[in-house]
């Protein structure tokens, strides 16, 4: 620990406290502690930071990782600025995919819409009302051509925002990839498919917990082995924060959720280094500023320590935790929404003080509907004013070593650790699943929050302060309700054209191999390239394994 | 028990966004309310029928998918098929201003907005609903 002098008030802080401090009133109404309700003392000092350098820190690209992951940082690469987007049609969603490439974006990202990501084709009667209404919708093969026509998949990473159906949409990329002729070891993307945190949070899930982990497993094993450079799994706490959750249970659910894909791998007979490498996460950026960032930092520290330690992985890429970041779609609002734009520069300029690899920034619209275009392309602007103008990455974790900054990351770390024997003690995180215990830590850690807004112990500017009478109404981006006749009317199309005979027996092939246990990416294939709906191998599998139903808590 | 008031609390539609639904039944419940809660992803069918069977005064739908132009019109008329048009219906969810003044016109007692305070929901149900 570096020394210091002593300060000229006395010997050290407590006395600064008590003589000091405590001779001024604090401000009244207010409070203090992180808007996760982690109390903050008024000052910091090397009194409160019990640190080992060599063993909690490292250096960049050093064990334990604290302070990132690669040894150049963003000096060696930027982040990776990467817009979710995805609505209407692939036709439509294709525009926006280039026009964003356009811009300078990095990268891409899909948002498919509700029936996607339940698994329902967009003729099917729960579709009514919902197809490319909050993302792209894509029955098959067919769309997915459409949604990257003209983009060249060798020369873009795709990311894709889907759970339950992933395997499906991987398998169709795949295809779109050989359609293409580009190899698919040479394909580089993300696919979501972290079903656990949809149990948790997000709730787009189809067939109970264990089929779906078995299909994880698959896709994690397959990649491994046809699509390297694929990440088969983001392991999210973006959707466990929106739901409610304090900073601590998005990082403590998350990693537990990580734990458990390692194990359910190391179980198939994986080893741990074949696949944990490619394993990537997912978190939130929310308000308070340095919450966050310790919360990036205390993630790294805990993935690193635990996959080395406990599962006993030797390559050192197994150790990184390589993460996205998504500003907080909770924390924007409907009231005066142009002060979002300040809300996402702020989270955003935390993700990458945090040390992320890639960013989304929200669109200061996205209280109210699906962003424009031009609130794109602020919110992209948002993160290159970081990247270009700030000069925050000129050197790497600047905050490392701020007492503040280091107790957060300690206490985090703590209540993770905390969190991770109690769920233990439930037999893990599905039997913790089916006990409803995240459901209701997150409800009651939302409610907690709900509730000092309204007591304005929580300040929202421009919704219990500051308020202003009448607003101009934005020009939102509305969606041509004609778009979902004529994806239905597409899909129907592909069913009466396509060979009827190819399909069954794919269908019949998938519904055999998901009643035994090998791998089911090969039949997906099959059946993806035969035109076999994502609707219909969901229907087959739902046959064979059941439909998960949740019991409601408040 | 009489004088309380019984609130269906609806999450119609594929999206999964229930942490407005969840904070809004507990607000209700806390200020003496019967809340019965549906779960997610429900059809219009099963939240017209869950609210016939509870025999509630009001309920509370949290729609958040963009589907609400379907979701909720169907639940209406629904509603006026069963001889159920006493229920009165709330809202709330992203629903666009244009898309709020039309779910008035066709009977929707309130609609609320992303920000708006659990007081102001449990006020205007303890004025709205006849004791």
């Amino acid at each position: 620990m570096a020394t210091t002098e002593d300060p000229p008030t006395g010997s050290g802080t407590d006395r600064w406290r008590r003589e000091l401090y405590d001779a001024k009133p604090e401000r009244q109404g207010e409070l203090f502690s992180t808007i996760s309700g982690v109390e903050n003392e008024p000052l910091y000092t090397e009194e409160n930071v019990e640190l080992d350098p060599e063993r909690d820190l490292g250096l960049p690209g050093v064990f334990p990782f604290t302070r990132g992951v690669y040894p150049s940082m963003y000096r060696g690469r930027l982040w990776t600025m990467r817009q979710f987007a995805g609505f209407g049609t692939a036709e439509e969603t294709n525009e926006r995919f280039r026009y964003l490439l356009e811009h300078g974006q990095t990268g891409l990202s899909t948002a498919f819409d509700m029936p996607t990501l339940m698994g329902y084709d967009s003729d099917h009667a729960r579709s009514l009302g919902e197809v490319g209404r909050e993302g792209v919708a894509i029955d098959s093969l067919d769309d997915m051509l459409t949604l990257f026509e003209g983009i060249p998949l060798e020369s873009v990473s795709t990311s894709m925002t889907i759970n339950s159906p992933a395997a499906m949409l991987l398998a169709f990329y795949a295809c779109v990839g050989e359609r293409q002729g580009v190899p698919l070891a040479e394909l580089r993307g993300t696919v979501q498919t972290d079903i656990l945190k949809e149990y948790i949070a997000q709730k787009e899930w189809i067939f109970p917990p264990e089929p779906s982990m078995r299909l994880v497993v698959d896709m994690i094993e397959w990649c491994a082995r046809e699509m390297p450079l694929m990440h088969p799994v983001s392991i999210s706490g973006y959707h466990i924060r929106e739901a409610g959750s304090t900073a601590a249970q998005e990082l403590a659910f998350t990693l537990a959720d990580g734990f458990a894909y390692v194990e359910a791998c190391v179980e198939r007979g994986l080893d741990v280094d074949d696949f944990a490498p490619r394993l990537s996460f997912f978190f939130n950026a929310h308000l308070d500023f340095f919450e966050e960032i310790a919360k990036y930092r205390a993630a790294r520290r805990i993935w690193a320590t635990q996959l080395r330690e406990h599962y006993g992985a030797k390559d050192p890429r197994s150790w990184l935790m390589r993460f996205h970041t998504q500003t907080a779609g909770v924390s924007l609002t409907a009231q005066q929404p142009e002060v979002n734009l300040i809300r996402t520069a702020i989270e955003a300029l935390a993700a990458v003080l945090g040390g992320t690899q890639s960013l989304h920034t929200n669109s200061f619209d996205e209280a109210l509907a699906l962003p424009t275009e031009h609130a794109v392309r602020l919110a992209l602007r948002t993160q290159q004013v970081i990247a270009h103008e700030t000069g925050v990455v000129n050197t790497i974790d600047p905050l490392g070593g701020s007492y503040y900054v280091e107790h957060l990351t300690g206490e985090l770390e703590r209540q993770a650790y905390d969190y991770f024997e109690r769920i233990e003690k439930l037999g893990g995180v599905i039997p913790a699943i089916k006990e409803n215990f995240f459901q209701r830590e997150i409800a009651e850690a939302s409610f907690r929050y709900q509730h000092e807004v309204e007591q304005r112990q929580r300040v929202v500017v421009g919704v219990n302060r500051y308020q202003v009478e009448e607003e101009t109404p934005l020009e939102l981006l509305r969606i041509d309700p004609a778009l979902e006749r004529k994806q239905v009317e597409r899909v129907q199309a592909l069913r009466a054209r396509r060979d009827s005979a190819a399909v069954e027996s794919a269908l019949a092939e998938l519904k055999r191999a998901a009643g035994g246990d090998t791998n089911l990416m090969e039949p997906i294939m099959a059946a993806s390239r035969a035109y076999v709906t994502m609707g219909e191998m969901c229907d087959a599998l739902r046959d064979v394994w059941g439909v998960w139903r949740e019991t409601p808590v408040f | 028990m009489a004088g309380k008031i019984r609130i269906v609390v609806a999450k119609p539609g594929l999206d999964g966004h229930d942490r407005g639904a969840k904070i809004i039944a507990r607000a209700l419940r806390d200020a003496g309310m019967e809340v019965i809660y549906t779960g997610l992803h429900q059809t219009p069918e099963q939240i017209v029928e869950t609210a016939i069977q509870e025999d509630a005064d009001a309920i509370g739908i949290s729609i958040l998918s963009g589907a609400h132009m379907t979701l909720v019109p169907r639940i209406m008329e629904l509603l006026r098929a069963n001889g159920a048009e006493d229920v009165l219906v709330v809202v709330g969810g992203t629903i666009p201003q244009d898309d709020a003044d039309e779910l008035r016109k066709q009977g929707i007692a309130a609609v609320f907005g992303p920000g708006a305070a659990t007081g102001e929901i449990v006020d205007f149900l303890q004025g709205a609903v006849p004791a």
